[in-house]
């Protein structure tokens, strides 16, 4: 079963709030992130995982399919939080994609604590109606 | 399309592979090794023909590759490049006077391998269409979309998993034969069903894992003739896959199997599958899997959806529903109740399920209650069942007939 892991943060000013950690406390960050990766893809769980780019570079863009599509600069006012980035993993079972999500959650922050990130997990619609 | 080269090279692939374990213990070395040794036939046999015994041809190859992989390590770096330049010349396959004919319990003990209980579903999965199936890698990630990469890992971390688990190359003892045993059965059923499900998606250029779940099931059977589980899920899956020309509208939607063009099932399937569960059926022990088969079979038997022989089938399912604490299988049984005895006494069996925490909240249970309420006439009770239920499920095909359903039941209502 594959699920989408989005880690979702408080929207603060539009840019990422990481910017204002300590060098050491923004590399046990990403060493942490980069570990889990390397343990799902060992695992042979990983399909996808990516960060995104700071909401302040955001576009939202629509189109009625008449003329050239309207394109609106972010950040957008009406949500609080915004997706940071996401996981796309092939699990066993919705178990284990909370299991980890919760091990995802506790990235550390400023002071090495773990920054409880929300983090949404979706079930991928696909093939298969799960039978029990 | 597969040509007669491929046929051969994936019927003899779990001999080779059991075959060159045998010998030299390590499992995943030598299932690296056989890959290559079916790569270089895959390369070879077209141009040169195959040889005379095929099979020791495959065993002798990949018993070199593996002393060639215990010999040095940084083979393991060079072989993706030379594996098609190192294959022997025809005159050097002769076969060895010790390379007895397969032993058939070699086939299957590796069957309980691929398949062991310690392994996740996923792996188990991906292990045995590798290693028994004898697809490789590439075709076993784009069968179930995933990342190349990661199927690959998934299948070395399944090797390591069985090498840590310190279970030998030998038949599991007379007391787990029966975990064993249903291990193998659930992962070719969930082979199965991902191909079934899958094969609505745009899906041209991947395995039939349908096909490879029934050569596989096929395979077992041929291994274990007497078990009635083995007979009852291969049964169940040619009579479901018998359904399959008529199963899909012409934009890719499930029609049910009320509404389907029967004169499309595949008969001799059918006839086929309905053999199988008459001859285990009268055997002796019956199984879940042989009960479902039963009830395929009931449902493939009848020419037209209203000679269907639903108290046979409420009966097949009282039988399954008293052998197993499966709520899907409850739910399903409410179904054939409706239809035999009508909606009202069907609705009355649900009732006992939106207290099961397993599945009062499942898809299926809305679905099937917006089913028998609307063909009790009360369509306007049946519109938030859909509804709900077209939220809940994962499966796109699935959500595509229930919303479909709903359109059209809110159009009749609308008029």
């Amino acid at each position: 079963m594959k699920f989408m892991l989005m880690m979702h943060a408080p929207r603060g000013t539009g840019e990422y709030q990481i910017h204002g950690w300590k060098p050491e406390e923004f590399r046990a960050h990403v060493q942490f992130m980069k570990d889990l990766n390397k343990d799902l893809r060992e695992r042979g769980e990983l399909v996808g995982a990516e960060g995104l780019a700071p909401p302040g570079q955001a576009r939202i863009v629509r189109s009625q399919g008449e003329g050239a599509p309207e394109v609106t600069d972010g950040p957008f006012a009406e949500s609080k939080e915004f997706l940071v980035g996401y996981w796309i993993v092939d699990v066993e079972n919705a178990e284990r994609a909370y299991a980890i999500a919760g091990k995802a959650s506790t990235a550390p922050g400023p002071g090495g604590k773990p920054l409880g990130i929300k983090i949404e997990v979706r079930q991928v619609m696909s093939g298969p109606p799960d039978s029990l | 399309m597969q040509t007669a080269g491929e046929h051969l090279l994936r019927e003899l692939a779990p001999q080779v592979l059991a075959a060159v374990v045998r010998r030299y213990g390590d499992f995943g070395a030598a299932e690296d090794a056989v890959q290559e040794a079916l790569a270089a036939a895959a390369f070879q046999w077209p141009r040169t023909g195959v040889p005379e015994n095929p099979r020791a041809w495959l065993i002798q190859v990949a018993a070199r590759k593996l002393t060639d992989h215990i010999r040095s390590e940084s083979a393991r770096r060079r072989r993706e490049t030379t594996v098609v330049l190192e294959s022997p010349p025809e005159d050097n396959v002769v076969p060895p006077p010790d390379e007895a004919p397969m032993q058939e319990d070699d086939a299957l003990v590796l069957l309980f391998l691929c398949c062991h209980p310690a392994l996740t579903r996923p792996s188990a999965i991906a292990l045995t269409l590798r290693a028994v199936g004898g697809l490789t890698t590439p075709e076993i990630a784009s069968a179930f979309l995933v990342p190349e990469a990661t199927m690959a890992q998934r299948i070395s971390r399944a090797k390591q998993s069985i090498k840590q688990s310190g279970v030998g190359f030998v038949m599991p003892r007379p007391e787990q034969r029966h975990a064993s045993l249903d291990s193998v059965l659930r992962v070719l059923y969930l082979i199965f069903n991902e191909g079934y499900a899958a094969s609505s998606g745009p899906a041209h250029q991947r395995v039939d894992l349908s096909t490879e779940a029934i050569r596989l099931a096929r395979a077992a059977h041929d291994l274990l003739p007497d078990s009635g589980e083995v007979s009852g899920l291969l049964a169940l899956m040619i009579l479901t896959d018998a359904r399959r020309p008529a199963r899909l509208g012409a934009n890719g939607e499930i029609v049910p199997l009320d509404e389907q063009d029967r004169a499309l099932w595949n008969k001799e399937a059918i006839a086929e599958g309905v053999q199988l569960v008459t001859e285990a059926m009268t055997r002796g022990s019956v199984g879940s899997y042989l009960l479902q088969a039963a009830i395929a079979a009931v449902h493939d038997e009848a020419a037209h959806a209203e000679d269907t022989d639903w108290p046979q089938i409420v009966a097949l399912y009282s039988v399954l529903k008293r052998m197993s604490d499966n709520p899907m299988i409850a739910l399903n049984h409410a179904v054939a109740v409706a239809m035999a005895q009508g909606p009202s006494r069907g609705l009355a069996l649900l009732a006992k399920l939106d207290r099961d925490p397993r599945i009062k909240d499942h898809y299926r249970l809305d679905a099937v209650r917006a089913h028998l309420l609307e063909r009790s006439g009360d369509v306007m009770a049946a519109v938030p069942y859909y509804e709900s239920a077209a939220e809940k499920t994962a499966s796109i095909p699935e959500r595509n007939y229930l919303l479909l359903k709903l359109a059209r039941l809110r159009g009749g209502l609308a008029s």
